[in-house]
């Protein structure tokens, strides 16, 4: 049965995790995601699921890490400063190979910042965050029914690939109340089974879970096996929307919330004759660069619209590698670019 | 307990203290519900002496991780084995509150007053006027503050339910260190709550003595400012 209910972002993201049996939850309050953490609290008790208000950032990353170790579909979620405390934690967990769905709720910084929608943890979440040499899959919903999808997928991939997911989203998008659809049949859980977790040695030999490689060249190894684990994920889990490419002379990219004003940004363009069109990355990493590299070429000119001083735009600079010029256009600390902007930077580069 | 050589100095307590917990397990049978979460720290391959499961955890969230893994595993056995710097320094949050919410878990605490495996610096034990790497002139209560009591603060929360000092200097030590050892795994065992067990132990490399003398400091001089003996018991 389908059913379409009124919900803001943040709750349409912990209902997402429901559907998809995640069954732990550990975070610690910071706006704007407190509704998800509220919504969290009350939907794990209606499901006998565990709920901790943890002491801090660092411990409730560290309760997902145990949780996840011993087999559980677990989340923790916060905004910015936050994520910046449990970045100690998701190296490790990337480090220990454990599956689990972090969520950033994004909002203005450096340092504590305001509260306003940001995108300016971009370089965090796609560049590590923390130390070593490590990737976490970035999903970027545009909206509250996204936010619900791309949560529940996140589980799924987060378990087949052993490595930790990353919902990055902004307190716009976890603020706004948005109508949601839900058809509880289609929200069909993936489960794998977890030979590695610690269950306790009951006729098999023990498991450790460790990040920790001493041996002369057992990290080295370790490393060399991560990394084709990443290369396999980025040839199969690159996820992007494309907007009237085709015939595009000029190519908006943007993620997230932005997106959307961007994809009627685009949409004003053609009705007063501009060729332009959009491509929307939905996994931040792995980076849709094929899409970009394909659409760059002579005659057309990218503009990248962020809510950052410009951090995408080095991933669309890489991919273009010179065959288009790539125009930049961003609002930061706590401003959001709206169409009319869009439209004259637009008009401006015709 | 994995019949393999340890890497430990000689004198270290930490061998004595994996000894006594495998011991313990045994006795109750429960070595295929365990589940240890190893500190970092000296004892940070701890795994490749224990044999049963076992996890990392990142310096000073070990009470944050056996959080979960019991929440999650409420039918395991699951105990945590930290030094003073995760236990104390670091991690003071994550104990403090680990055993505020009562969680019925196991902590192994060994306290042996340095860090030893970054070369013997201060620890929040370290005694007054004890020189080490990062207080050559001994330690200084006016810079440095004073050697934490962690089970005297702990006994005063609500959720913890046994807390005793041991030491494990002298044979006579060691067996009632196992004791309370025992003691602390059967109040989990029995679903009581929280529970953890704090050992004196020797680092005869970092405190600069022979092992025979180490053994003489934790008699003469450590334990007079840790008082050996239970500190909370239902």
């Amino acid at each position: 049965m389908s059913r379409k209910i009124l919900m803001c972002g943040n709750e349409a993201c912990a209902d997402g995790a429901i559907l998809a049996g995640c069954k732990f939850y550990a975070g610690y309050p910071i706006t704007p995601q407190n509704e998800l953490i509220a919504h969290m609290a009350k939907r794990m008790s209606e499901i006998n699921g565990i709920f901790i208000q943890a002491e801090s950032e660092l411990a409730a990353i560290n309760m997902v890490f145990g949780a996840a170790a011993a087999g559980e579909r677990a989340m923790t979620s916060s905004s910015s400063p936050g994520v910046s405390l449990k970045q100690e934690g998701i190296s490790y967990i990337a480090g220990a190979e454990l599956p689990c769905v972090i969520v950033n709720m994004q909002r203005g910084g450096p340092g504590l910042g305001n509260i306003a929608p940001s995108q300016s943890d971009y370089f965090q979440s796609v560049k590590g965050g923390g130390h070593g040499d490590y990737k976490v899959i970035v999903l970027a919903p545009s909206s509250a029914q996204e936010l619900l999808d791309y949560t529940f997928l996140a589980f799924d991939l987060a378990d087949k690939y052993r490595n930790p997911v990353l919902i990055l989203g902004d307190g716009l998008l976890g603020q706004m109340m948005e109508p949601v659809t839900i058809n509880k049949e289609s929200y069909k859980p993936h489960m794998t089974e977890k030979p590695w977790a610690l269950t306790g040695c009951k006729g098999r030999k023990p498991n450790i879970v460790r990040s920790f490689f001493l041996g002369e060249s057992a990290l080295e190894e370790h490393n060399k096996r991560l990394q084709e684990k990443y290369k396999t994920i980025k040839n199969s889990e690159t996820r992007a929307q494309d907007f009237n490419l085709k015939d595009s002379e000029i190519i908006l990219v943007a993620y997230g919330s932005v997106a959307r004003t961007a994809k009627a940004a685009t949409e004003q363009a053609r009705a007063k004759g501009i060729k332009a069109g959009l491509i929307r990355p939905i996994s931040l990493w792995p980076f849709p660069s094929k899409m970009i590299s394909d659409a760059a070429g002579r005659g057309k000119k990218f503009l990248v619209v962020e809510m950052s001083s410009g951090q995408m735009v080095e991933d669309v600079m890489l991919a273009v590698n010179g065959k288009s010029e790539v125009d930049f256009y961003g609002r930061y600390g706590g401003g959001i670019p709206t169409e009319e902007e869009m439209m004259a930077r637009i008009e401006a580069l015709v | 307990m994995r019949d393999v050589d340890m890497h430990y100095c000689g004198g270290c307590g930490h061998s004595i203290v994996h000894r006594l917990i495998c011991e313990v397990i045994d006795e109750f049978n429960i070595r295929e519900r365990v589940i240890g979460i190893a500190p970092v720290g000296c004892a940070v391959i701890a795994y490749d002496y224990w044999d049963f499961d076992v996890s990392e955890a990142a310096h000073g969230r070990t009470p944050a991780v056996a959080t979960a893994i019991k929440r999650v595993r409420p039918d395991n056995i699951v105990f945590t084995y930290q030094g003073d710097g995760d236990l104390a320094a670091i991690g003071t949050a994550e104990i403090i509150h680990a055993a505020n919410r009562g969680e019925n878990i196991t902590v192994i605490f060994v306290n042996n007053g340095v860090y030893g495996m970054t070369g013997g610096q201060m620890a929040p034990t370290t005694l007054a006027g004890q020189k080490t790497s990062t207080t050559p002139g001994g330690r200084s209560l006016r810079n440095d503050g004073y050697p934490l009591k962690i089970l005297e603060m702990l006994a005063v929360l609500p959720g913890v339910r046994y807390l005793e000092r041991v030491s494990v200097h002298s044979a006579q030590e060691t067996f009632r260190a196992k004791r309370a050892i025992s003691k602390a795994f059967r109040t989990q065992i029995e679903n009581k709550g929280f529970s953890m067990v704090e050992v004196l132990s020797m680092c005869p490399t970092y405190w600069g003595i022979s092992p025979v003398q180490a053994a003489e400091r934790i008699k003469n001089d450590v334990s007079l400012f840790y008082p050996i003996g239970v500190v909370k018991a239902y």
